[in-house]
């Protein structure tokens, strides 16, 4: 497949690779160290790292100015960009401004609802959804115009992902809802974290039954536990994930001291089974404040050395 | 039956408590009552339903509305019981008054009183 | 209808407490129909504010009205004979109500006594429910019937968004998703798949983003 921007994940799977994302949230505070520490130890393991935006709604660092301190050290960033919080007038500015540090992916969201951090009180925008953002993006870069009209000069050069829940309902929308990302211009996907093979293999088949694969790169989301806590958390506690209880049982099984280790063979051994699957074409690998453990799961995973492009 | 009960209480005959609102109960208050208790029958044995349990809501809103108006929410209670009980009844009058008695007189009636003087 | 809730005396007590003749202005309209502000919810605060004043041995006279409106000017016009005597009113009526209110006699204080809180729909007998939130340009054609603008708690165009589950919404268990709504009801017309038609971005200038807006009809005028 030709590639449409000099992002380096873009010709990564253009070449047929099985790409390897990973993602970096922000910290509560002004230092920058916090995530370059971060990148520091998965930047060899990874082609490009997202930068979450204020997620889960917790007020943060910035996506954009900790995308850009990747940038400084070499590392490829993925800018998350949330419409909870920014009216068309900033979208566009923000991802121009990235664009003029030459930030070459952007994953474009909702956002989780302001109730569930710490401004529950403030207001939100949604002044565009998802799926509008990803229009914005490409009308912006294919075009080279804002949404307003107007030219832009030195459009920006955006790889346009968007998230995908396969687990969400309702089931029966969640292709069309792929469908209809791909229609808005999406051209990668990061899953959410997946737990339930079976389930993500039934949504994928019927994404291909629709030859859906063909059209967009899917990237399957993980996620390690890092104890049988965190399991049980994750299956009652967030919205939109699905969890099996022979999951939560084989976490809940092995001795505490044991369970991270647990964590991660579910982790490596979902990551195996699924590269086999027609249609992923890659992992994003979401380490919760659990970066260290992204080299081992990328490592037995089989996705290591991570191959070389050549920029243009 | 000739069973006593105390003489200061009036009784207000309604078909139903279901017929008592709020204002009924502030009104008494408002002309100088020290208390109000609205007697239903028991809870499931409504004619109408429901009409014991409606009462009872509205006996909860008119404590608060008391409470924070510095009157008293303790001074209005919803007692719910048979038909045929009359002894019960003279129980709960009884120990209506008492209570009554312990909080002393309607401090609007008071007010009245010095505004009077 | 429009929704409104009773204020919490107290603070209903701290806007009145300088005054000594106060105007209690019912609403017979929507805030009657949802038991906030009709003549009976006037009574009561009536006999409220007059039990507390006096308790605080305070000279207050309060006097009660419910009109038939107060979004129109011949209902309110009825007190006008007679609002001289007041050193303020307290409406129960709608934010609209007070406002008109408060703009038709300029010199009399005005205090709201219930919070206007939406646009909705009695689902039950106490329960009210948002339904509109009057952006200009309804798409209820597009959404089966279901307004995702007033009952998806992000508004999304192009829903549900990843949060949506067994129905409900991500921020919480007692709300419907909005979304499921529209699903389930375009399957019911046999419209499944308009689901992927991709909603544009909408013109928000004619909702409250657009600054205070005004219907002019020069049809019905005089």
């Amino acid at each position: 497949m030709s590639t449409r921007t000099p992002s380096k994940l873009e010709k990564i799977l253009a070449a047929g690779h099985l790409a390897v994302t990973s993602e970096c949230g922000p910290p509560r505070g002004s230092d920058p160290e916090a995530i370059t520490r971060k990148a520091e130890m998965i930047k060899d393991y990874v082609d490009a790292i997202n930068i979450t935006d204020n997620q889960t709604s917790m007020t943060r660092l910035c996506s954009l100015a900790s995308c850009i301190h990747l940038k400084k050290m070499g590392v490829e960033p993925t800018l998350q960009m949330v419409t909870r919080d920014r009216n068309r007038i900033a979208l566009q500015s923000d991802i121009l401004g990235a664009a003029s540090f030459d930030i070459y992916n952007i994953l474009c969201l909702s956002g989780d609802h302001q109730n569930f951090g710490d401004s529950a009180q403030g207001q939100n925008v949604f002044d565009i959804d998802s799926m509008q953002l990803i229009q914005t993006v490409r009308l912006m870069r294919d075009e080279g115009k804002f949404l307003g009209g107007d030219e832009i000069k030195r459009p920006p050069q955006m790889f346009v992902g968007a998230a995908a829940n396969p687990f969400a309902d309702p089931f029966e929308i969640r292709v069309p809802r792929l469908a209809k990302k791909i229609a808005a211009g999406v051209e990668f996907i990061q899953t959410q974290c997946i737990y339930n093979l079976e389930k993500f293999e039934l949504w994928l088949k019927q994404a291909r039954d629709r030859g859906l694969h063909e059209k967009v790169y899917i990237l399957a989301g993980v996620t390690p536990f890092k104890s049988a806590g965190m399991a049980k958390y994750m299956k009652n506690r967030v919205p939109g994930m699905d969890v099996p209880d022979e999951v939560v049982k084989r976490m809940s099984g092995v001795p505490k001291e044991k369970q991270a280790q647990e964590g991660i063979d579910i982790c490596v051994e979902t990551i195996q089974r699924l590269k086999e699957v027609e249609g992923v074409k890659g992992f994003h690998i979401m380490a919760i404040e659990w970066e260290e453990k992204v080299p081992e799961i990328v490592e037995r995973g089989g996705l290591y050395p991570r191959p070389k492009v050549v920029d243009d | 039956m000739r069973i006593n009960y105390p003489g200061t209480i009036r009784i207000v005959r309604l078909p139903c408590t279901g017929k008592v609102d709020i204002i009924h109960i502030l009104r008494a208050f408002e002309k100088g009552a020290d208390g109000v208790y609205v007697v239903g029958c028991l809870e499931g044995e409504c004619r109408f339903e429901n009409g014991n349990l409606q009462a009872r809501k509205r006996v909860d809103q008119a404590k608060m509305i008391l409470d924070t108006i510095g009157i008293g929410g303790e001074r209005v209670w919803m007692y719910n019981l048979s038909s045929s009980d009359g002894p019960r009844f003279a129980e709960y009058a009884v120990e209506m008054t008492e209570k009554i008695k312990e909080l002393g007189p309607n401090p609007i009636k008071l007010a009245h009183k010095k505004k009077a003087a | 209808m429009i929704v409104a809730e009773k204020k919490p005396i107290e603070e209903i007590i701290d806007y009145v407490k300088d005054f000594q003749k106060l105007l209690i202005a019912g609403c017979n309209e929507c805030v009657t129909v949802c038991e906030a502000g009709g003549k009976k919810e006037v009574g009561i605060l009536a006999s409220a504010l007059r039990m507390y004043f006096m308790n605080e041995g305070k000279k207050v006279d309060i006097d009660e009205v419910t009109l038939e409106r107060q979004c129109d000017h011949e209902y309110l016009e009825e007190i006008r004979d007679r609002i001289d005597q007041y050193d303020a009113v307290l409406s129960l009526a709608c934010g609209v109500g007070v406002q008109f209110m408060a703009e038709k006699y300029f010199s009399t204080p005005v205090f709201p006594g219930v919070n206007t809180c939406f646009m909705g729909a009695a689902e039950e007998r106490g329960v009210w429910s948002e339904r509109c939130q009057g952006c200009g340009q309804c798409i209820l054609g597009k959404t089966a019937g279901i307004c995702p603008i007033s009952r998806c708690a992000k508004r999304l165009l192009n829903g549900p968004c990843g949060g949506s589950t067994k129905g409900k919404c991500e921020i919480s268990k007692d709300l419907d998703c909005a979304w499921q709504l529209i699903i389930d009801r375009l399957k019911e017309l046999d419209r499944f798949d308009e689901y992927e038609q991709i909603m544009p971005i909408k013109d928000w200038s004619t909702e409250r983003a657009g600054g205070p807006r005004k219907v002019v009809r020069e049809d019905v005028r005089l």
